[in-house]
């Protein structure tokens, strides 16, 4: 084989692996779509954020909106406090109820934001006041379980 | 009698012993080598055609196994999927599940196995032949250094190629899911790009198997060239070492994976 065949087909081998690399980054991982650094910080503080992870996203009536960046614990309040980052496009009033959600019986945990009537938006770094935290199931089926005893077994020692 | 069980016991304990310091100081020439592949680099780089041509032998001639092995897994992997998946109603799913275990896992894993078996093995059966046939003496006879000539381009072809044949296996992978998922399962096609997508970030699950092809390619480069070079100069000689090449660096791309998947999956999880 010479010269300029090898360069030809080696040619064509970066190129097709470098296409393939740009298919995995652009059709597979949506690497221009949601970009990191790009937007503003909101804050959040939840009493419980169930099964919230880093890079779940953030929805605003079924669109992503941004992404949840750093989670820790507020070591005075005990509550969980949750940044997020949210594109540039979208603002968010100052009364926007945020609560964590799960998509589905199985899926995936996520930030819904409900946008209010105020016309103050909110700013970078600001913090969303008002949260719902996640429903944890074994805190339902015990709350369910209780209530149903105290319907048959209070009720029945009132009588 | 007594005197027989000794001398039976200090030969196997001999034998123990010559066995690890023989692998422990194989170990040794093998990282002394590594170095003086670094060193001679510059000069196989000044001369980029040779490293062209090993880009060639190792890369291009591993594409059409890298790129219907890719396909195939992909759809094999999407039709398994599917059968699990569907039975929590999560059928949807299946482009994370086929895009995530290839470009996590499978992608990097199977291409440097593919590789090290199909390039890794030609390399050391080259290198070996080359010395039992002492072209590599008449080459230092000449002055010329073997290590810059023949080692560090095979060296660097390899762990140029790796990388690449990686990205198309996922790639080629994630198009055979689509084509059994979405064409013949029959899966709704903007649900599996678009759950894909959103589940799928560049940054870090990309990126994670592109730097386990990048290890994997050093990896299999490193021990395909040093068994070549350390070949006993014979037939057997020769035969031993492709073997050992294939053998060792299956071990090691394994070994190396689960170390590392420890490791970004830790980075992951804060």
């Amino acid at each position: 084989m010479n010269r300029s065949a090898i360069d030809l087909w080696v040619g064509i081998f970066v190129a097709i692996g470098l296409g393939a690399v740009l298919f995995l980054a652009l059709k597979v991982g949506n690497l221009l779509t949601l970009d990191r650094t790009a937007g503003y910080r909101l804050e959040a503080s939840f009493d419980n954020i169930g099964g919230l992870k880093l890079r779940a996203p953030v929805k605003a009536a079924g669109v992503v909106v941004g992404r949840v960046e750093y989670v820790r614990l507020n070591p005075k309040t005990y509550e969980a406090l949750v940044t997020m980052r949210i594109e540039n496009q979208y603002e968010f009033t100052r009364d926007t109820i945020a609560s964590i959600n799960t998509s589905g019986l199985l899926g995936e945990v996520y930030i819904g934001l409900d946008a209010g009537g105020d016309t103050v938006m909110l700013k970078d770094g600001q913090r969303i006041a008002k949260t719902q935290s996640a429903m944890v199931m074994e805190k339902l089926i015990s709350q369910f379980l209780f209530d149903k005893a105290a319907e048959s077994g209070g009720g029945g020692g009132k009588k | 009698m007594s005197s027989d069980v000794l001398n039976g016991t200090a030969r196997i304990l001999r034998r123990l012993g010559g066995a690890v310091t023989g692998g422990i100081s194989r170990l040794g020439f093998a990282a002394r080598f590594l170095v003086a592949i670094v060193w001679h680099s510059p000069q196989a780089f000044r001369r980029f055609r040779l490293t062209m041509r090993e880009i060639y032998f190792s890369g291009v001639l591993s594409l059409v196994i890298i790129l219907l092995s890719g396909l195939f897994v992909g759809m094999v992997l999407s039709l398994q999927g599917y059968e699990t998946l569907k039975r929590y109603g999560a059928d949807e799913q299946l482009g994370i599940l086929v895009a995530l275990s290839l470009v996590r896992e499978l992608g990097p894993v199977m291409a440097g196995l593919l590789f090290a078996s199909r390039a890794g093995s030609a390399i050391t059966a080259e290198i070996g032949l080359m010395k039992t046939t002492e072209q590599l003496s008449a080459m230092e006879m000449m002055a010329v250094d073997p290590l810059a000539r023949v080692i560090a381009p095979r060296f660097w072809g390899g762990v140029i190629s790796m990388p690449l044949l990686a990205a198309l296996f996922s790639a080629f992978g994630i198009f055979g899911g689509y084509l059994v998922g979405v064409r013949l399962i029959g899966i709704d096609n903007g649900a599996f790009w678009g759950q894909m997508q959103a589940a799928v970030d560049f940054w870090p699950d990309i990126t994670d198997g592109i730097i386990k092809s990048l290890v994997f390619g050093v990896a299999v480069s490193l021990i395909a060239v040093f068994e070549g070079y350390d070949a006993k100069p014979t037939a057997e000689g020769v035969s031993a070492a492709t073997t050992r090449t294939v053998v060792i660096s299956s071990l090691a791309i394994l070994a190396l994976d689960f170390v590392m998947t420890v490791f970004m999956f830790r980075a992951g999880n804060v």
